[in-house]
């Protein structure tokens, strides 16, 4: 199977990227070109194998860690939003939020 | 048989089946966020609660709240569910600007709480709604539309903020029963002590989901109304959603999902237009997160420190107090009310005489003063003593409703002292009320003699006479038999 | 002192302990150094005032009797680490002048170990590229040959190094970061096992795969720095291991057990994967690799065939869970909280569409494009999950693997350092070129990158050496015993 420029089009509205028409044209050959180096997984049968998400997970048993519940971090918001783009009375700014 | 054919036929709206499912987000109560250590408190100035994690500043990293898991343990014990030895953390991506991370950490195909059931009464008849599952998962900020020059501005106080959500089979097939529903979850939530309740504050947010069909048709498109606040929006949008549903496909239209949202204004329900294109939110196990084991260990431990839930209380308070069902069910509303009950109840041993007036006269006057039974002005051993004393026949019930006014009105009164200062006390002197039995009885010779010619009726007219002339204080059973002794 | 920048981490702790020199003299001179060799592009930023100070800071504590092996000694960090007193760009325009609030654990673990901080190094956007070509604001140059790549993404940590601009730098490793950029620019980098170090501070790429080392010039000065930057978070990352950091320089002087002087690796197995010795890998980078495993042969190991039957396999697998992993990383760079936001744009979704394009390069771009996709709707089951699926095949083969061998030796990449520009317009050929470097990331275990030798145009080779789970002693011991031997690790660029 091989991408379309509709595919494109479609990944790209998902991942919040706007992409023009030589730059989809680019990205569609690029994509299909290593998808096609992805074809060769199919081949392996992985019927029963559990996924490896934790990497050590492999020799031994990982678990969450749990902290107590302590409400530890001082208000830092001066320095918190020292880099953002748009702030007013302590608030982030964005273009109106149409619900 | 025929009954029920009744009780379904009278539930459709119009010759519609009504099916609705729950979805609902308690906020649990944390002293921290679930995965930073950024206090939880409503109405903080904006974003000075939402640490460096909660911003999802570049190089910040989760770390789970044990409490919130706990909580979930206690729900699931709650509600008779099975909690997973394991379950998983996903990432729910989506953008939205009170999402900091661009993705919700919640649970996906493996949630900590699963199966389980709510019953309650709805009416005189017992509901079961099934549990699908409930998921602990982190809570978003807030976008306020207010005007800022054209721009809307983000408040992050609430991100991070722990969440469980709690999802329903569609099992309810009336608003009635979707209201009771609601209202039974509250009361579990808050009497384990794992959610405040605080509906304004959004500490317990609702989102039904509504559909309709003709009966025995397959599940009609539902369309989910979401952030119900009160009960009494609950009602009103369930409703007007219903009949909108129904005037549709009568008019021909078929029903699009969609997420609504209730305007208690125009008391009318609209699709949200943010939420038009349909998400794909690529779910997948959160890398940050290992998986959350649950020891039987702990569940058994988090068992053992479990209070007594409100429909086992509720049995007791039968069994124990010989009480009817419904002083059972309506004593068990809150934990607070049943140790209140219960308190008086042992100590003047008079437990349906306990029920009977926190039920009518201390519910009336905590109505009025729109007050919870844990700050009533008059405590459990003060209403035991009063009660005490109109068993003993110290006073009679109008007396002590006098005493009670006293008490709401001077918490630092006493009883005995009321009873003394305001001479309620019943004459139980016979001697005493004899002579004046005499003396009413001479005074109204007439009366007597109409009696004994057979008119019953002057004889209630005579224990007036004789409760005025004793200014109320005789005993009116003790008047009686004075009274029908002499008259013989 | 006039050759501070030729001392190591180890003997310049001891000159300054020893007096002959100060921690800010060293810094002073260092920094004169930086900017004398700014071609190289090595560096984004410097921060005089807050490096002195800590300096000073350390000569205070040196003068007060105190003494470490880190006290004074003068470090730098790759861009990818937060820090308060230095921008932290990732490499990205994204974050261009982005003030970080807090310190990433490595940086403060080391910083309270007393090393003073230079400044922060180039490296390929969000740690994304194996030539430091992706960097938003300069390419690095390899100092062995300025027209060469020093490899990526950790490559200005790598030419500084190299260059004798810093005697030792952090680096970080998703699919071979630190060891190919060791191997190209001729030093010694470690990537622990996964989870070692804490990631916390680190701008995440690949959450299930990133992990931070030390870059230096020797064997012995990377376990001075990794004993430092080890061990666990408890309260910062849930994915940092509860194994208690360790004294690696202890275990270099540790020997084996029936170790002799003229045969300190007696005993010692050493894996050879029929997969890295194929037609895939150059013949002079080959000819360097072999030579060293005949030196290893000399100091008493023994080499066994082994096999790593799906090392092939480990190019679609990482392709597809990293950049999963960092499409969903990178979506918080929304022009909301922090760092680009477009100076025009309609409304709401124009602003995220427009600040994400022109914040994020080509190849990230790339990367989001691949991981959205792989995890979207009716496509996760057959790209994400079989590939982490088969990532576990992976880590089992390992575990197969070392049944037969303690260490498992071969070839970092297929090539020394290729000419800037070459391959940039290919993006395929670069993920080809970290065959060898892929599959030990995937599986979370420890590599590293020893010099070896030199390849076409006198260029550096790196032996890659890869060790079972926790076994970074064995690894440094491994390495620090062919550098007693060897002097490849002590030859450097010329005019260096």
């Amino acid at each position: 199977m091989s991408l379309t420029l509709t595919d494109i089009g479609r990944i790209a509205k998902l991942a919040r990227l706007e992409l023009d028409g030589p730059h989809s044209e680019r990205m569609l050959g690029q994509l299909n070109g290593f998808f096609d180096i992805v074809e060769q997984m199919n081949a392996v049968d992985t019927t029963g194998v559990e996924p490896l998400a934790h990497p050590t997970a492999v020799i031994d048993h990982v678990s969450l860690r749990l902290r107590p519940d302590v409400a530890s971090e001082p208000n830092n918001r001066e320095a918190n939003q020292k880099s953002a783009p748009a702030v007013e009375r302590g608030l982030f700014l964005v273009p109106r939020v149409i619900e | 048989m025929n009954q029920q054919v009744k009780k379904e036929a009278s539930l459709l709206v119009h010759g519609y089946e009504v099916v609705i499912g729950f979805e609902t987000h308690a906020q649990l109560a944390t002293k921290s966020k679930i995965f930073s250590r950024a206090p939880i408190a409503f109405g903080a100035e904006p974003n000075t609660q939402a640490c460096a994690v909660d911003l999802a500043l570049p190089g910040t990293l989760p770390v789970m709240n044990r409490e919130a898991v706990a909580h979930a343990i206690r729900l699931g014990l709650a509600l008779g569910s099975h909690i997973a030895e394991q379950s998983v953390f996903a990432r729910k991506n989506y953008f939205y600007p009170d999402l900091p991370k661009g993705y919700q950490i919640s649970q996906f195909e493996i949630p900590v709480v699963q199966g389980g059931e709510v019953s309650f009464l709805l009416g005189d008849e017992k509901k079961t709604v099934r549990l699908v599952r409930a998921h602990l998962e982190e809570d978003a900020g807030k976008s306020l539309h207010e005007e800022f020059h054209g721009m809307s501005g983000i408040d992050l106080n609430r991100a991070g903020t722990p969440l469980l959500e709690i999802v329903t089979e569609p099992d309810m097939r009336s608003t009635a029963e979707a209201v009771a529903y609601a209202k039974e979850l509250h009361k579990i939530v808050t009497w384990i002590g794992i959610c405040d309740g605080n509906m304004q504050e959004g500490s317990f947010r609702c989102d039904a989901n509504v559909s309709v069909r003709k009966p025995g048709a397959p599940l009609g498109t539902r369309r989910e109304i979401k952030n119900l606040n009160s009960f009494k929006f609950m009602q009103q949008a369930i409703d007007y959603e219903i009949r909108w549903q129904i005037e549709q496909i009568e008019d021909g239209h078929a029903i699009q999902q969609a997420t609504v949202l209730f305007n208690p204004d125009s008391g009318e329900t609209r699709a949200m237009r943010s939420k038009e294109d349909a998400a794909d939110y690529r779910y997948f196990p959160d890398p940050d997160l290992p998986p959350l084991v649950v020891s039987r260990e702990w569940v058994e431990q988090v068992r053992a420190d479990m209070p007594e839930l409100p429909r086992q209380m509720a049995q007791r308070l039968v069994s124990d107090y010989g009480l009817p069902e419904y002083d059972a069910a309506t004593l068990t509303q809150s934990p607070a009310m049943a140790a209140y009950f219960e308190t008086a109840a042992k100590t003047s041993g008079q437990a349906k005489l306990v029920s009977n007036w926190i039920m009518g006269e201390v519910s009336r006057r905590l109505n009025a003063e729109e007050k919870d039974i844990a700050d009533s002005p008059v405590s459990a051993s003060q209403l035991a003593t009063l009660i005490a004393r109109i068993a003993d026949g110290t006073v009679s019930n109008n007396a002590a409703k006098q005493v009670m006014d006293v008490l709401w009105s001077d918490e630092s009164s006493q009883v005995d002292s009321i009873i003394e200062a305001k001479g309620l006390k019943q004459m139980n002197d016979s001697c005493a009320l004899e002579a004046i039995v005499d003396e009413v009885m001479t005074a109204n010779s007439p009366m007597v003699e109409q009696f004994r010619a057979g008119k019953d009726k002057a004889f209630n007219a005579l224990v007036g006479l004789v409760m005025k002339a004793s200014k109320g204080k005789a005993n009116p059973q003790q008047v009686n038999d004075v009274l029908k002794q002499k008259l013989q | 002192m006039s050759d501070i920048h030729q001392l190591g981490v180890a003997d310049l702790a001891a000159a300054i302990a020893a007096k002959q020199t100060s921690a800010v003299e060293a810094a002073h001179h260092l920094l004169t150094r930086a900017q004398q060799h700014a071609s190289l592009g090595a560096y984004l930023a410097f921060n005089e005032e807050a490096t002195l100070a800590q300096a000073r800071a350390a000569d205070a504590r040196i003068a007060a009797g105190e003494r470490g092996p880190l006290l004074g000694v003068p470090l730098a960090h790759k861009d990818i680490f937060v820090t308060t007193d230095f921008p932290t760009t990732a490499g990205s325009r994204m974050l261009l002048g982005y003030q970080s609030p807090f310190n990433a654990t490595v940086v403060q673990r080391l910083a309270d170990a007393g090393a003073v901080t230079l400044g922060k190094l180039n490296c390929d956007e969000f740690a994304m590229g194996s030539g430091n070509d992706n960097s938003a604001y300069a390419p690095a140059h390899n100092p062995w040959d300025k027209q060469r790549v020093p490899g990526g993404s950790s490559g200005g940590s790598a030419a500084a190094v190299a260059a004798r601009l810093v005697p030792a730098a952090t680096g970080t490793d998703t699919g071979g970061s630190i060891r190919q950029p060791a191997s190209f620019t001729g030093i010694t980098g470690i990537k622990p096992t996964y989870g070692r170090c804490s990631r916390y501070g680190m701008v995440a790429f690949a959450s299930s795969l990133d992990q931070a080392g030390p870059m230096a010039r020797s064997a012995a000065d990377c376990a001075l720095l990794l004993s430092a930057m080890a061990g666990p978070d408890i309260d910062r990352d849930s994915t940092s291991l509860d194994h208690s950091a360790e004294d690696y320089s202890l275990a270099l002087s540790q020997p084996r057990e029936g170790a002799s002087a003229t045969q300190p690796l007696k005993g010692l197995r050493i894996g050879l994967p029929a997969e890295f010795f194929g037609a895939g890998c150059a013949p002079d980078v080959l000819a360097a690799v072999r030579a060293a495993l005949a030196e290893y042969e000399k100091l008493g190991a023994t080499l066994v065939d082994i096999s790593l039957p799906r090392t092939e396999l480990s190019i679609p697998v990482y392709y597809i869970i990293a950049p999963a992993e960092a499409s969903s990383n990178l979506s918080r760079f929304d022009g909301v909280k922090f760092g680009h936001r477009a100076a025009q744009y309609d409304d709401l979704a124009d602003m995220y569409q427009k600040t994400r394009s022109e914040g994020f390069g080509p190849e990230v771009q790339r990367r989001i494009m691949i991981g959205t996709y792989v995890l979207s709707h009716g496509y996760y089951d057959a790209y994400y999950l079989k590939a982490q699926q088969i990532r576990r095949l992976i880590a089992q083969d390992f575990q197969q693997a070392f049944t037969q061998c303690d260490v498992i030796a071969g070839p970092v990449a297929p090539t020394v350092a290729w000419k800037i520009g070459e391959k940039s317009e290919d993006p395929l050929a670069n993920y080809l070129a970290d065959v060898y470097t892929l599959s030990t990331s995937l599986a979370g275990l420890p590599g590293m990158s020893v010099p070896a030798g030199f390849g076409a145009g006198r260029m550096p080779v790196g032996l890659q050496l890869v060790g079972n789970y926790f076994k970074e002693g064995e690894l440094l011991r491994t390495a620090h015993a062919f550098q007693q031997a060897t002097d490849w690790h002590l030859k450097r660029p010329e005019g260096f």
